[in-house]
């Protein structure tokens, strides 16, 4: 029977990787979000509990894929929680993908914004010239760094890490590091996923240079297809026409970098 | 010469016959502006209550086999923040959603709306999912009666009744609505119903019964219109599961004087409001028909 991508389908949390003391990766079998493209997300529903929107991300083994979570709110901190052997519902794959260009390409991302980035590591051609700037706030919050080198391998590649207490790697914010990366290097695209006050920064630094960007941007959701409104942002809706947007929509949207809606659907300040 | 599909639901005057349905991305006037610049006739609001309500917690949203089934919960920002958010509109069609216990409510929610520029009310007496307003109202026309009553001393602009299957014979809520003068009728809502799934051995929505819309529904809806039109001497709107032209046409034929789109923009995406205008522009070619109103219940005479 073909599946309905709208019907939660159930799987089993196969392996949990601690990723920090605060983010876990939970490893699950799922043949079509294992192979999703990069900014795509699925609902996952947590039995009992709620139904988050999640980025996919990937997993060495075939047919598996992942979602990598930090405990936060009541809902994260259930799905953080759960074993081995726990079911979840995950339906999607939802929204739309990075633009892959070719080239110097620069990603900038923060805590498990990290996630669609490191699966566009994947899409990258060996001739490409990789990039790749996290942020955390601290050492022990610092994942994905040594998952990020190998997947650059075989590319001209640099990884930096920048924490903004200057515990591990550079010292400050990853939009410093950014700024001075752009004096020195002209690249072909910037791509940016973590908090929005930073990929507003990200996308405003790009863009003052000339250089084609793309966010992949987050807003409440409840449907994650299209119908119930919530992640209406500006004239677009997140789920349908996002969640990834170029540098010139964004900039042109009052809402970007400022606020976003609440459960109720008013807006609240970042 | 190319067919008219402008239409009018009694004073309710639309350019064109498709209109959003209350509860679709009804939150945001720059979405509603996109919309309506896409060819829907009018943008009916998420239904507004006094407050905001955050809703129901997820999952409020999924797909059947055939359809969707929701318990969002009548989430929406309330009538005074979103009067405001709209007072700038000067273009849209934009009709507002009401949903409310008691005619103290509507007034209250009428008042925010005094300066706004909108096309008319449609109050929500079916929605199949929340206590104590919805179709526990619906389902009472003595109370339909009194709401109405009030709504319609205290609205400058036309108001609508939507109406749904809920405990009690829908016609009778549609008797106590034009008793109490109602401009129009919409019919119908989404219908009480749930899923349940087998891994998990759980109920799907968080709030384990909500209402089913889309396709499957559809039969039931055009039903409904039909039976109201030939019952009762009301401009109706047809909604539930209209997804292409020939949908809105059997509406139409039905007795509709327009119909709502809503579960179909899931699957289709905003496009189908001017997919399915042209359709039923070409149809109406075809067949010879000049006006919406020339086939407005023509299905009633076999």
């Amino acid at each position: 029977m073909q599946r309905n991508s709208d019907i939660p389908n159930i799987v089993k949390i196969e392996k949990i990787i601690d990723e920090t003391p605060t983010v876990r990766t939970l490893v699950f079998s799922d043949e079509i979000l294992s192979k999703v493209l990069p900014g795509q997300f699925a609902m996952v529903w947590i039995p009992g509990i709620n139904e988050l929107p999640m980025s996919v991300m990937i997993f060495t083994e075939k047919g598996k894929a992942a979602f990598t979570v930090r405990k936060h709110g009541y809902a994260s901190t259930e799905l953080y929680s759960t074993k081995v052997g726990d079911q979840i519902g995950v339906r999607g794959p939802y929204g739309n993908s990075f633009t892959l260009k070719q080239g110097r390409l620069l990603l900038v991302g923060g805590g498990t914004g990290l996630v669609p980035l490191i699966r566009l590591l994947t899409f990258l051609k060996k001739s490409d010239d990789g990039t790749l700037i996290m942020g955390a706030k601290t050492k022990d919050e610092v994942f994905f760094e040594g998952l990020a080198n190998k997947l650059l391998e075989q590319n001209k590649h640099k990884v930096i890490v920048v924490t903004e207490d200057g515990t591990y790697g550079e010292k400050g914010l990853v939009t410093d590091v950014l700024e001075k990366l752009l004096e020195e290097t002209k690249f072909d695209a910037v791509y940016t996923c973590g908090p929005e006050k930073m990929m507003h920064k990200v996308v405003q630094l790009a863009t003052a240079k000339k250089i084609y960007a793309e966010a992949s941007i987050e807003r409440m959701m409840k449907c994650g297809i299209g119908m119930c409104g919530s992640c209406s942002f500006g004239d677009v809706l997140a789920c349908k026409d996002g969640t990834v947007f170029n540098g010139q929509f964004l900039l042109a949207n009052k809402e970007f970098g400022y606020t976003h809606r609440n459960k109720a659907g008013m807006p609240e300040d970042y | 010469m190319n067919p008219d599909i402008s239409t009018n639901a009694g004073p309710i005057i639309l350019e064109r016959p498709t209109m959003l349905a209350s509860g679709i991305l009804g939150i945001s006037l720059d979405v509603f502006a996109r919309l309506y610049k896409e060819g829907a006739g009018a943008l009916v609001t998420k239904s507004l209550s006094k407050e905001p309500w955050e809703g129901y917690p997820n999952p409020t949203v999924i797909g059947m086999k055939s359809g969707y089934l929701n318990a969002v919960g009548l989430a929406n920002p309330g009538a005074p923040y979103f009067a405001k958010m709209i007072s700038s509109n000067k273009t849209v069609p934009i009709i507002v959603s009401l949903v409310g216990s008691g005619p103290e409510d509507f007034t209250f929610m009428i008042k925010q709306f005094e300066n706004v520029k909108i096309l008319g009310y449609e109050l929500n007496l079916s929605c199949p999912h929340v206590e104590k307003v919805g179709l526990e109202v619906g389902d009472d026309p003595e109370l339909v009666k009194k709401i109405i009553k009030s709504v319609k001393r205290d609205s400058k602009v036309p108001v609508i009744a939507k109406v749904g299957l809920g405990s009690s014979d829908y016609l009778e809520t549609v008797r106590a609505s034009c008793d109490a003068g109602i401009d129009a009728i919409t019919a119908i809502n989404t219908i009480r119903a749930m899923a349940i799934d087998v891994e998990t051995t759980r109920p799907i929505l968080a709030h384990k019964i909500g209402g089913l819309s889309g396709i499957p529904i559809k039969p039931i809806a055009v039903r409904c219109v039909y039976e109201i039109c030939s019952k009762f001497d009301i401009p109706v709107i047809g909604c539930g599961g209209v997804s292409s032209w020939d949908d809105a046409v059997e509406f139409i034929l039905a007795g509709a004087s327009a119909v709502q789109i809503g579960s179909a923009i899931a699957e289709k995406w905003i496009g189908i409001f001017s997919e399915i205008n042209n359709g039923i522009s070409k149809y109406m070619e075809r067949k010879n028909f000049h006006k919406i109103k020339d086939m407005v219940g023509i299905a009633k005479k076999f």
